[in-house]
């Protein structure tokens, strides 16, 4: 006993966060492009917003590697499902589930998959948008974020989102989040993805950039209300 | 060709004095009577296609597929025992899989062939184990562009143009032979295979029978499918008014 390899001390290359907001036809996903490798923004290009089948999204921040292995066993999952052509296809609710499934078991194990998943999909109508962490805990809302967007960004969600956005009001929600992200988060970068699940399908942009200012009044003087600090 | 092999037939270790293995024989036997499965290569990619035979009408339709995916980009159609299909499927399905994840890329069709033609033939070498009564039907495309093979009971797995196998595989291919499948696209080969399998259906001996037809091809997007539902319906169509009119010519000829 005692002979397994632990590697659940330390993420290594990872992804900041994820933010998911449902509107009125579906879900939109956002996310930066950064791979941070400590505190050194090593990979700018690296896509955390992924495609699964053909409507449900996912997101991840964390280990950028145990999401490459997340995204593998999903393929599998759905190259079988898609195999069986019997009319039903997985849906946002089941992968929810394996996921969370998968998340739970390798944290008993001592081992986890360093992530924090955001998924988001449509089917038959029923929007659906949840979270699982790297211990295990899920659960679904109508907006979720991770790491750093949970202090950012949901307070935002909280105050201005509302039932049935439309998918401009979805998406300029998403960017001014984004923003905050860019000025506050260190490992974030000005490099964004955005993607939309609806009945129709699933769109993921290409990667683009917002516009910074940073003439704003509370940077001039960082520490006017807190002295000392920087 | 003579049947009994007496007194050599009895394990498939045993060869017969005149180097023949009844066995196996027996097994491509079972394969031949079922209903007939028919796969062509297209311009543009594969058709299969296959002749369902109703046993009961309480059987749901469209169940008891015959023709499998076996990766996005790979189908199989089956003739033969069901069962012994089912589980070469199964083999196939894994094979695909386990090169996926081992190479990161799709596995090409020659390899996949190559791969369920080991294991069939794995199956008749030892006495313990009996081989597949099943013969099946490959159809791919991968980056060598469309394949079609087809592997029999005793491991032996050739490519082929156009291929057919079961009760009306005499019929069939005398008249894939006469197809030009150079300048045919999928399109013209759903058409075409569907008329043949209408064609060799035996009304006197079979009773009733549901057309199974997929393809993989560049209008599929390079992945297997079934044929969508309103080209299906065309090709059922055409071919019974082609049918219909070969069995007219037929009935004046007898008078």
């Amino acid at each position: 006993m005692g002979s397994v390899v632990r590697c659940d001390r330390y993420p290594y290359v990872t992804g900041s966060s994820v933010l998911g907001i449902k509107y009125k036809d579906g879900i939109l996903l956002a996310s930066d492009t950064a791979g941070c490798y400590g505190s050194t923004v090593r990979y700018k290009s690296v896509e955390r917003l992924k495609r699964i089948g053909d409507n449900t999204i996912l997101g991840a921040s964390g280990e950028i590697s145990d999401f490459q292995a997340i995204t593998n066993l999903l393929d599998e999952l759905i190259t079988e499902d898609w195999m069986w052509d019997d009319g039903n296809k997985l849906g946002p609710f089941e992968i929810h589930n394996y996921l969370n499934r998968v998340m739970y078991n390798r944290r008993n194990k001592f081992d986890p998959l360093w992530n924090s998943l955001v998924l988001g999909g449509i089917k038959k109508g029923k929007k659906y948008l949840g979270m699982v962490s790297m211990i295990g805990v899920h659960f679904q809302d109508n907006h979720v974020a991770t790491g750093f967007g949970n202090h950012l960004a949901r307070p935002i969600f909280r105050d201005e989102w509302k039932e049935d956005m439309t998918l401009e009001e979805g998406v300029k929600l998403l960017e001014k989040c984004l923003l905050v992200l860019f000025y506050r988060d260190r490992s974030a970068i000005n490099k964004f993805q955005m993607a939309n699940v609806t009945e129709g399908g699933i769109t993921i942009t290409e990667p683009f950039a917002l516009k910074v200012n940073w003439e704003l009044e509370a940077f001039r003087n960082p520490t006017k209300g807190a002295e000392g600090s920087w | 060709m003579s049947s009994i092999g007496t007194g050599y037939d009895l394990s498939v270790t045993t060869f017969s004095p005149d180097g023949r293995v009844f066995q196996i024989e027996y097994a491509t036997k079972a394969v031949d009577n079922s209903g007939t499965v028919v796969g062509i290569k297209c311009k543009d990619g594969v058709v299969l296609g296959v002749e369902k035979l109703i046993p009961s009408k309480m059987l749901l339709e469209g169940s008891n597929r015959r023709i499998h995916a076996v990766h996005k980009h790979a189908g199989m159609a089956v003739a033969g025992l069901a069962a012994d299909g089912r589980q070469i499927v199964a083999r196939a399905r894994s094979e695909a899989s386990q090169y996926l994840s081992f190479y990161g890329e799709d596995i090409p069709i020659k390899e996949l062939c190559d791969r369920v033609a080991r294991y069939v033939h794995l199956c008749t070498l030892y006495w313990w184990l009996r081989p597949f009564g099943s013969a099946t039907i490959l159809g791919g495309y991968d980056r060598d562009g469309p394949q079609l093979y087809m592997i029999e009971p005793s491991g032996v797995a050739y490519r082929y143009f156009g291929a057919a196998i079961g009760k009306g595989r005499q019929a069939a291919k005398t008249a894939i032979e006469k197809l030009k499948l150079s300048e045919m696209t999928c399109r013209e080969g759903i058409l075409a295979v569907a008329k043949i399998i209408y064609e060799v259906h035996d009304e006197a001996k079979d009773k009733a029978f549901e057309l199974e037809l997929s393809w993989v091809c560049d209008e599929s997007n390079k992945q297997h499918q079934r044929v969508p539902a309103d080209l299906l319906e065309e090709a059922k169509a055409a071919a019974k008014a082609a049918k219909d009119a070969l069995d007219e010519d037929e009935g004046m000829d007898a008078d």
